[in-house]
């Protein structure tokens, strides 16, 4: 589950890939945690279209990046999300804490 | 909805996270055989991905403990998903099953019952704490030209 990172203007784009589920979440959060701890970006961008698969581990990532997003007094938004993954997050009412494009 | 069993398969797996890929793509290969649409099959995927881990997570917390996955299929497109183990139980679970609600660790976002119960058209929990939990899912799929049952 490769995270690649691109930088423009402020903003960090972190695109994700590959199955989110719990057994690769841990990996993934500590990953995202030191992306944004390091480049200290005004907002961040995730980018899912790379995402074959996610469950609720997902969104777990999701919370901790906005979670840490707060803390910067960042902004956080989640795009290029692939329909499965958009049913998930729309099943969880994720839609009411994060930006979903 | 008793209708004709047209197949089961039983899978018995240990505890391990790296088996949560592997229970949700047998159960989709199984559930294929009933032609469902692709957000049918991945509704399934992502329901027995929730279930799955939660038995890894939370029925054996500190030893590895067997899974077992129960599918079966039945005339009129109905799946049935039973996910069973024998670890710890779960003391409440309608509070288990509550929205946000978890006593795992952080990577666990406590809406793992949320998803089944969206994903599936039934979902049913049996637990007694020392013994073990089952899970019991069931969803009908759109009926398909050519589709078996």
């Amino acid at each position: 589950m490769p995270i690649t990172v691109t930088h423009q203007n402020g903003a960090v784009t972190a695109a994700l890939s590959g199955e989110i589920d719990h057994h690769g979440a841990k990996t993934m959060m500590d990953e995202l945690g030191e992306l944004i701890a390091t480049r200290l970006p005004k907002h961040l961008v995730l980018d899912l279209s790379g995402v074959t698969f996610m469950d609720s581990s997902g969104i777990a990532v999701l919370l901790r990046a906005l979670r840490e997003m707060n803390r910067l007094g960042g902004s956080l938004r989640v795009t290029a999300i692939p329909a499965q993954a958009r049913r998930v997050l729309d099943a969880a009412g994720v839609g009411r804490l994060i930006t979903l494009d | 909805m008793k209708s004709e069993l047209l197949d089961q398969a039983v899978i018995t797996f240990s505890s391990r996270s790296s088996n949560e890929g592997f229970a949700r793509a047998a159960a989709a290969c199984f559930a294929a055989r009933l032609d469902p649409t692709l957000d049918e099959l991945a509704d399934v995927k992502t329901a027995v991905s929730e279930a799955v881990t939660n038995a890894i997570v939370h029925a054996y917390p500190d030893r590895l403990g067997k899974v077992t996955m129960r599918l079966r299929l039945y005339a009129g497109s109905v799946m049935e998903v039973q996910i069973r183990d024998t670890g710890v139980g779960i003391p409440d679970v309608e509070q288990a099953k509550t929205p946000l609600y978890t006593t795992g660790s952080e990577e666990r976002s406590g809406m793992g019952f949320t998803i089944m119960e969206s994903f599936m058209d039934m979902l049913k929990v049996r637990s007694a704490v020392g013994k073990g939990t089952t899970v019991t899912m069931r969803k009908r799929f759109s009926r398909r030209h050519g589709a078996t049952g």
